[in-house]
């Protein structure tokens, strides 16, 4: 057990098995992530990507232990960073983490930053808090973290108040903010929804650049698979609370066995593409959280659902070397004796 | 009748609206049956009935109405009758709530004092609702210099200390009941006319107004049948909070003299009359503003109830 | 900023003439000659006449006021008929003692409202919280002098811990039964409102990024959303200062307390109507004074807030 463990860290930096975050609401018992497996590895770019209340985000907000409890509760699984399980740390011990060695940018930079607090106050806080060096040191950090993420008259912008700053530059001071003590993982929740789409690149960039610098690794949640495409190395889809298929970049786009995947990637464009297809958007809605289909929660929606499916959940194996999939009929898929039409 | 502001919420998208607007265009009458208001405040009534401190709220307000409607079945005694034998008695089997100098049954003058604060309660807050509602829709409808002069008038109201306005007033008209009704009556006015403007001003540009206008219908009409309705909510919620501080005000005012004449029994004024005895008779004054606490915190529950029921997305 | 505080200096103008002209035409219909109260019973009709003439109440209520407004430019109230002592100095004597108390009263209203807020708000659902929610409905209810009188009775006459009323030697334990009550409902307001205020700030995602920054569970209650919460809380405390300094009429009363309440009051019973009309005039101006410095103050907390936008008087 001891040599797994420290074998699997070598490479691993952080291992997530059999996470269930569940809230208890009035309504009834909302499974917003139910056994989620990953991990993470040194120096990667994860993608993780789903439909709204696919439950990604909550799975990122599970890590750093920012599940408000009640309504929420973790009901089973291990969050394995550096060999200790998050899960099992009391809150005291956890905030030495967050912020620190596993650091999050958040969707809307508008909400995110403290409105009453200066964008400096807010920097400055966060290296003070990990960081056993003076005031003037941190202003002198804070200034060298400002150029990193690219905000220029640094001096001025210390003292500037979020509303006075635009979205990109919210976003660009909040990533300031997640890099200020060079954490070992930085979660990216939806960093560029909130933005235009000419920011949205640029953000995106600087995320990739400084991962890159600081050899960190990044989680990356999205519901855009163009910017999966570009920025993650592996990625998994999330299908109402449950990872459905997990693999490589190239596996999913190229080689996806997962029905959900296929129906993903054809609902977005292609301008690469010669034929000019129309768009295949997946029918249906996503089911409620509440009240899951028995069976394979995609069966509903699902054009490939046989009668199994519709009975149990299939289990997540791993069809060929480092690709998951939960699907009954994935292996049919793999043998191409089934056309991903 | 128009859906009002709790339906509207739930009207999100485009189409609903538009579908309204057809409709009103076509048969008010129609639109009456379809968005009846019944359901509508069938659905607040549900949840106004499942809070129960609302409920107990209400229960208080029923029973102190009961209370003074028959207070002269209820009462065991003439809240007047002077019975020498037991001046100034603690609280015992035949007087519940013991007896003052002159020997009158506290009990029963507690009960009686039910009709003056209810009567002071609803007869002021209907005087303030009157006046409020009626220069707040001059004010808010119309707008332009009536609506400057009437704002600026209750700017002045507001800024003047209420306690120090009723005194004022009740000192030139004198006292009584009738003029306690005027005096709390009138102070009330400047914060409903402010509520039902800013109501006025956010309805008045929605689409079905500007329907109903372009029906031809003449402007009091279209404050009576479609703007009092939608204003309904935060102005019920406003009058019911408002009876219980129009009863506390009463109680000051009948307190420093300036209220309800003796003998008619008044909380406040029970409560000034004991003022001299607090050492010797305490019961003179522990019952009367147990009464009047009991009776405002029944109208604060149900107002706070009401609010929670009547809008959902206020709810703390 | 400066333009910004101008204007609304300029807006108090008309509250201020409006007030007069209510007060003058509400004690011009009170059927009591001035005259007759500043002379013995005896006196001739001509002394009464000649005072009249003296005092200028025989002139027509338009020239009566606008000789009013032309003292009260100059800053003077006028001379009381029952004291015959200038407004000024009767104002000068009682206004501290009612400002000291008003004073006493924000102070634990603002300290145990907070505190029993937040509690209130972090602990939701907890034996304080309901404790709290309990209490503060029932003070909100409660009319203010029965609560003096129950304190009178239960600290004051029966445990002997505290004096019943005045303000003796003016320490503080002469404070501290006036103070409770004149801060009883306005410390229920604050306990609320903090609390609901408190709840929403917890809501927002800017607490989110502080836990996410690692802070303590303190800092982020303590500095990221307290100084949220605040805003709305130090707008009513701000106003409460105004009305606890005129509205303390009831609890001077009961308390014996030598404030200006107590005596706008007692002149409006003798009919002393320019101690009333200078005293209100005071309490107003007060009112609407630190009204003006809430909002700056408000400026202050919440930095997106920009003065030079300020509405009218809306309160």
């Amino acid at each position: 057990m001891e040599n797994n463990v420290s074998k699997s860290v070598v490479e691993n930096i952080l291992e997530v098995k059999n996470l269930r975050t569940y809230f208890y609401t009035d309504n009834g018992i909302v499974k917003a992530v139910d056994g989620v497996n990953f991990n993470l590895k040194k120096g990667e770019t994860l993608g993780i990507v789903g439909e709204t209340g696919s439950g990604k985000s909550i799975t990122a907000l599970t890590i750093l232990g920012l599940i408000t409890i009640p309504p929420g509760k973790i009901e089973s699984g291990e969050i394995i960073f550096d060999g200790q399980d998050l899960l099992k740390l009391k809150i005291n011990n956890l905030k030495h983490f967050r912020g620190n060695r596993i650091s999050m940018i958040f969707q809307d930079p508008m909400t995110s930053l403290n409105p009453v607090f200066t964008i400096g106050n807010q920097l400055i806080e966060s290296i003070l808090t990990h960081q056993k060096i003076s005031k003037k040191e941190a202003y002198q950090k804070a200034l060298d973290l400002l150029d990193m993420v690219g905000i220029s008259d640094k001096k001025r912008r210390m003292k500037s108040y979020p509303h006075e700053f635009s979205g990109g530059m919210r976003q660009r001071a909040m990533i300031a903010m997640a890099i200020a003590n060079s954490p070992s993982i930085l979660i990216a929740d939806e960093p560029t929804t909130a933005l235009d789409v000419t920011i949205q690149a640029q953000i995106l960039e600087l995320i990739d650049n400084l991962k890159n610098k600081t050899n960190s690794s990044v989680i990356l949640i999205t519901h855009d698979l163009g910017v999966i495409a570009k920025y993650a190395s592996r990625v998994m889809v999330m299908y109402a609370g449950k990872p459905v298929e997990f693999a490589s970049i190239n596996d999913i786009f190229y080689n996806s066995i997962h029905p959900y995947t296929l129906g993903l990637i054809g609902s977005v464009s292609k301008l690469n593409e010669e034929k000019k297809e129309r768009l295949k958007p997946i029918k249906g809605t996503p089911p409620s959280l509440i009240d899951l289909p028995k069976g394979c929660t995609f069966a509903p929606r699902c054009k490939y659902a046989i009668k199994i499916c519709k009975e149990s959940f299939p289990p997540s194996i791993e069809e060929e070397s480092g690709h998951f999939a939960a699907c009954f009929r994935a292996k049919e898929f793999l043998n191409k004796s089934l056309s991903r039409d | 009748m128009y859906p009002s502001k709790e339906d509207k919420s739930k009207i999100q998208n485009d189409s609903d609206i538009s579908e309204i607007i057809d409709e009103s265009i076509i048969l008010e009458k129609e639109l009456d049956k379809k968005y009846s208001k019944s359901s509508l405040y069938k659905d607040a009534w549900k949840r106004l009935v499942r809070n129960k401190l609302a409920m107990i709220g209400l229960a208080i307000v029923i029973i102190m109405a009961i209370i003074a409607v028959f207070a002269p079945l209820i009462a065991p005694y003439d809240p007047n009758a002077r019975i020498k034998e037991v001046s100034q008695k603690g609280p015992s089997m035949q007087h519940w709530f013991g007896t003052d100098i002159l020997g009158r049954d506290i009990f029963s003058r507690v009960l009686y004092g039910t009709r003056i604060s209810m009567l002071v309660g609803v007869v002021a807050v209907a005087i303030s609702l009157a006046i409020g509602l009626f220069l707040g829709a001059l004010s808010g409808f119309f707008g332009g210099i009536s609506d400057a002069v009437i704002m600026r008038i209750a700017d002045i109201f507001f800024a003047f200390p209420y306690i120090l306005g009723a005194i004022a007033i009740m000192t030139v008209l004198g006292p009584g009941v009738l003029n306690v009704f005027i005096a709390i009556g009138i102070l009330g006015w400047s914060s409903v006319a402010r509520l039902f403007r800013s109501s006025i001003l956010s309805i008045k540009e929605k689409e079905y107004i500007e329907a109903a206008r372009a029906l031809g219908a003449s402007n009091s009409r279209i404050i009576i049948k479609h703007i009092l309705p939608n204003s309904f909510a935060p102005i019920v919620v406003y009058s019911t909070m408002n009876v219980g501080t129009a009863i506390i005000v009463e109680a000051a005012l009948s307190f420093l003299g300036l209220g309800v004449q003796p003998p008619t029994p008044s909380w406040g004024k029970m409560l000034s009359e004991s003022l001299n005895y607090i050492n010797t008779a305490p019961w003179l004054m522990f019952f009367p503003g147990l009464a009047i606490l009991i009776t405002v915190l029944g109208f604060v529950l149900l107002g706070d109830g009401l609010r929670d029921a009547l809008d959902p997305k206020l709810k703390r | 900023m400066f333009y910004y505080i101008l204007k609304r200096i300029l807006q108090i103008i008309p509250v201020i003439i409006g007030i007069t002209i209510l007060l003058f035409v509400l004690m011009y219909i009170i059927p009591e000659d001035p005259a007759r109260l500043i002379l013995e019973k005896g006196a001739t009709p001509q002394a009464l006449q000649n005072l009249r003439e003296k005092m200028g109440i025989d002139k027509p209520i338009y020239v009566q006021y606008w000789r009013y407004i032309k003292q009260l430019a100059k800053g003077d109230l006028g001379t009381s008929y029952r004291y015959r002592r200038s407004v000024n100095s009767i104002l000068a004597e009682h206004y501290p003692n009612s400002i000291k108390l008003a004073f006493a009263a924000i102070i634990i209203e603002t300290i145990i409202g907070i505190l029993a807020g937040i509690i209130s708000a972090v602990r939701k659902y907890s034996f304080l919280d309901v404790l709290v929610t309990i209490s503060t409905t029932i003070l909100v209810c409660i009319p203010v002098y029965w609560l003096g009188m129950l304190l009178q009775i239960g600290l004051g006459l029966k445990l002997h811990w505290l004096p019943m009323s005045g303000m003796g030697d003016g320490s503080i334990k002469y404070y501290i039964l006036p103070a409770i009550t004149l801060a009883s409902v306005s410390t229920a307001f604050v306990a609320r409102i903090t609390r609901s205020t408190m709840l929403d700030v917890l809501s927002n995602d800017y607490i989110r990024t502080a836990y996410a920054k690692g802070l303590s569970n303190n800092s982020v209650i303590y500095k990221h959303a307290l100084k949220n919460a605040l805003i709305p809380v130090v707008t009513y405390i701000g106003i409460d200062l105004g009305t606890l300094m005129g509205g303390a009429i009831l609890t001077e009363t009961i308390f014996a307390w030598p404030g200006v309440g107590r005596t706008i009051y007692l002149a409006i019973l003798q009919r002393d109507a320019p101690v009333v009309i200078g005293g209100t005039i005071i309490l107003v101006l007060i009112f609407v004074f630190l009204n003006l410095i809430v909002d700056i103050i408000y400026a202050f907390l919440d930095p997106r807030i920009r003065l030079e936008g300020g509405s009218s008087l809306d309160l």
